[in-house]
């Protein structure tokens, strides 16, 4: 029963976490200040994703065959590919990788 | 009636949008299969998935079960992990501006994936196909995918096998690099990069995003008096 409770408070409060970035006033947004806040963030927000896949297990930092995927993937941006491309490119490396037996 | 295949042929949103639903969308094999083993019935495991929503939250919700934590500190886990949610959902807000009960839907496929490829376009109608077509992708499929795993267990294999962690790990590389114009660019990329390295062993999961997220507002409202000139040499 607790559980239950405590389920539907984590689906309510992760909703409601979603929603409050949806309720910032958009006069606070307009500005350039905020413009350029928000374009670094952007990036900054995509490089740590990518590290994050990249290198995380957890709270430990793993190498593996995401490494991999990662320089395929640099080397096919490199060459200009297209981005579902660049997705079957890391797909492939890391599953290569697995099937050689790197971890 | 959108012509799907169409849409399909001339956006690249929304080519995007779908791969990395087929991508993200196959873990939830692994999570429904987890969330039996954490404890959960069939139906608790499937809730998460339609309810929360939030990839890393949930696997952090049936981790600290599974590991004999209170279910307390499960739904701390889970919200601490999705308090990034809350910037995506800023960074959307100020792209799409959705009203009314598109608001609603769009808070709750608020997540990595629907907001990296928004944020990944320029043209303001691709962001809104990609940031759809991403969200509601993902969303029927990791719902889809949880439902099979909860029923099927483990026996489908782990998605690791399948590369799909690199397939994520190439889908936000493919995101950031169009961003990668000019020296500034890179400079921000590469001190989140490593901040979210430092960050990984000392912070729950789902944290070092915010750090890094933090270290990169900080840079653009130190230099914010450039602003003006960068724009003007675009």
């Amino acid at each position: 029963m607790t559980v239950w409770l405590w389920l539907l408070a984590a689906c309510g409060l992760a909703f409601l976490t979603k929603l409050s970035g949806y309720l910032v006033p958009r006069r606070l947004l307009g500005s350039p200040a905020v413009v350029r806040v928000s374009g670094c963030m952007t990036i900054g927000l995509l490089a740590s994703l990518v590290t994050m896949n990249a290198v995380a297990d957890g709270q430990a930092l793993a190498l593996d065959s995401r490494l991999l995927a990662l320089g395929a993937a640099v080397v096919a941006l490199l060459l200009r590919a297209p981005f579902l491309l660049v997705v079957v490119v890391g797909a492939t490396a890391a599953a290569l990788g697995r099937l050689v037996g790197l971890p | 009636m959108v012509n799907v295949r169409e849409l399909v042929r001339t956006s690249p949103a929304t080519r995007a949008g779908l791969s990395i639903a087929v991508a993200t969308g196959a873990y939830g094999v692994s999570f429904g299969a987890l969330g039996t083993a954490s404890g959960l019935g069939v139906l608790e495991v499937c809730l998460l998935s339609l309810l929360l929503f939030s990839g890393g939250s949930q696997f952090a919700f049936i981790g600290v079960l599974a590991g004999g934590g209170s279910p307390a500190s499960a739904a701390g886990a889970a919200t601490l992990l999705g308090l990034r949610n809350g910037v995506y959902g800023m960074q959307v807000n100020t792209l799409l501006q959705p009203r009314g009960w598109r608001r609603l839907a769009a808070a709750q496929v608020t997540i990595d994936e629907s907001t990296a490829i928004a944020l990944g376009q320029t043209d303001r109608v691709e962001q809104g196909r990609g940031f759809w077509t991403a969200g509601i992708g993902v969303f029927v499929l990791w719902n889809l995918m949880t439902l099979l795993g909860a029923l099927a267990g483990d026996a489908l294999g782990d998605p690791r096998q399948w590369g799909l962690d690199g397939a994520a790990v190439a889908a936000f590389l493919g995101l950031l690099w169009p961003r990668l114009r000019g020296r500034e660019p890179w400079a921000i990329a590469t001190v989140c990069a490593v901040v979210t390295v430092l960050a990984i062993p000392l912070v729950p999961p789902g944290i070092p995003i915010l750090v890094a997220a933090a270290v990169a507002a900080l840079v653009g409202w130190w230099g914010r008096d450039r602003a003006a000139e960068e724009v003007a040499a675009r």
